[in-house]
């Protein structure tokens, strides 16, 4: 059976990052169709999320499957011969998808702060900011990936904020560096993944998007 | 095998959250200690010891392992005890990432929103914010008639992930009916979901899970009160803070 497969992405979404990667580290061969966002959704989207109308949209033999994590597991369960990204242990998954969750639901918004306020709020959010980091930094402990030898889930979820970081120390004017070198030196050696380092944009790309947005919506 | 597998399940009566590993727990037929936390006053050394980054119910101890998150918490047992009791999550991957996505947008969409309108002061925002709450259950209306084909719960024959995660919602949903004469389970408008409810409710894994609408309808009307008491009392603090030379 010809396997169509089909990604609807926005090359500065680190969610769109996740599913990228997560076929390419399966070796799974498909079609990256990139979205204007900004300008002008297409129909196969609207079409394929009608309800949250965003990327990535996964579309496995004319089937849509939305929620970037979401779709790693699905990726994970439908290709499993090969490179499996969460563990086997039902304990360790759950783990696995305890972070996930909790990258999902603290980092992105506490990382839009750093753009998008200032004053009180802005130094508000980049103390939670590092907090949220040094968290997940002793969660990695020493081990070389979130998941231990080897490259999977968790690191999956976290790697796309990677290219955001040096935009959010720039426009926060803030760096993470000295409290936070352990989770540095692992997006270090992400990237050095194939996967990663032709899904993740250039940082400098990506503060250049975030002054467009700036702009856009007005704020300075 | 000769393992005691030690099940702990640290919860509160009134979340709906804490629910869903009781009913998943039932449809295991597996024996655990249930440990009721009070929230209000002080939460247990072993809560804080189990879930130290949101401190959080529920939270399942395996054998002394804690497992966070109530939908993670069902996977789990979904898949430690795969051989008893039928199967929670589809088998086909992507019926399961069509449930994993639906308790996402009930979750992290539909509830947040019902939530914010029902604690916001402004009649502007209670009115939009009900509205995108009854637009959510059409959305999920619509979801059911296409995943249930005819059958009687999401799951099909048997009660599955997204049953439990929007059904330990229909508490609420029926005590805001009796408290506010606020009717979401509206037949006119969403009469599978509605049928679903009563069905989900007379289920024997849910009968006495889930806890009693009059109780519940008393407790959120103490939630409120208390609520008013305390913006009340912070109005008063800042207007004696703002009128200082008054006091």
């Amino acid at each position: 059976m010809a396997e169509e497969v089909i990604l609807l992405n926005f090359w500065p979404s680190m969610f769109g990052m996740r599913t990228m990667i997560a076929l390419k580290e399966k070796e799974v061969k498909y079609e990256h169709k990139e979205e204007d966002l900004l300008n002008n959704k297409s129909p196969l989207l609207l079409e394929s999320n009608p309800i949250y109308k965003k990327v990535p949209v996964l579309i496995h033999n004319g089937k849509p499957i939305c929620e970037s994590v979401i779709q790693v597991q699905y990726i994970d369960e439908i290709w499993s011969d090969k490179n499996p990204l969460l563990p086997k242990d039902s304990y360790q998954r759950a783990q696995a998808l305890f972070w996930a969750d909790f990258i999902d639901k603290k980092l992105y918004v506490c990382g839009r702060k750093t753009w998008a306020t200032k004053g009180e709020e802005l130094e508000e959010a980049k103390k939670e900011f590092i907090e949220i980091l040094k968290t997940l930094q002793s969660e990695l402990g020493d081990k070389p990936y979130f998941g231990g030898d080897t490259f999977g889930f968790v690191d999956i979820v976290l790697i796309g904020f990677y290219s955001w970081f040096p935009a959010y120390q720039k426009f926060g004017n803030f760096s993470v560096e000295p409290e936070c070198s352990k989770l540095m030196d692992w997006g270090k050696r992400c990237m050095e993944r194939e996967s990663v380092a032709t899904s993740l944009p250039d940082p400098e790309r990506v503060a250049g998007y975030i002054l467009q947005l700036k702009k856009r919506y007005g704020i300075e | 095998m000769g393992e005691t597998e030690e099940v702990k399940l640290l919860g509160v009566w009134y979340s709906p959250y804490a629910i869903r590993p009781k009913i998943a727990l039932r449809l295991k037929s597996v024996d655990y200690d249930y440990f009721e936390e009070d929230l209000f006053g002080s939460k247990s050394e072993l809560l804080l010891k189990s879930n130290p980054v949101h401190k959080k119910v529920p939270v399942l101890i395996h054998n002394n392992k804690p497992i966070l998150e109530s939908l993670n918490i069902v996977e789990y047992i979904d898949e430690r005890w795969n051989t008893s009791g039928p199967s929670i999550l589809p088998s086909h991957p992507h019926d399961r990432a069509q449930a994993r996505f639906w308790s996402a947008f009930v979750d992290d969409k539909w509830f947040p929103a019902l939530k914010a309108a029902a604690i916001t002061k402004s009649e502007e925002a209670k009115e939009k914010g009900m509205k995108e709450v009854e637009g959510g259950l059409l959305q999920l209306e619509e979801a059911f008639v296409s995943i249930s084909k005819g059958k009687p719960f999401f799951g099909g024959e048997a009660i599955g992930f997204m049953d439990i995660c929007l059904g330990s919602f229909v508490g609420i949903l029926k005590a805001r009916e009796k408290l506010k004469g606020e009717k979401l389970l509206d037949e006119t408008k969403v009469p599978s979901l509605c049928k679903w409810a009563d069905q989900f409710l007379s289920d024997d894994t849910v009968k006495n899970v889930v806890p009693e609408i009059d109780k519940v309808a008393e407790f959120l009307g103490e939630l409120e009160v208390r609520a008013q008491l305390i913006s009340d009392f912070k109005n008063l603090r800042s207007t004696f803070k703002s009128n200082g030379r008054v006091m």
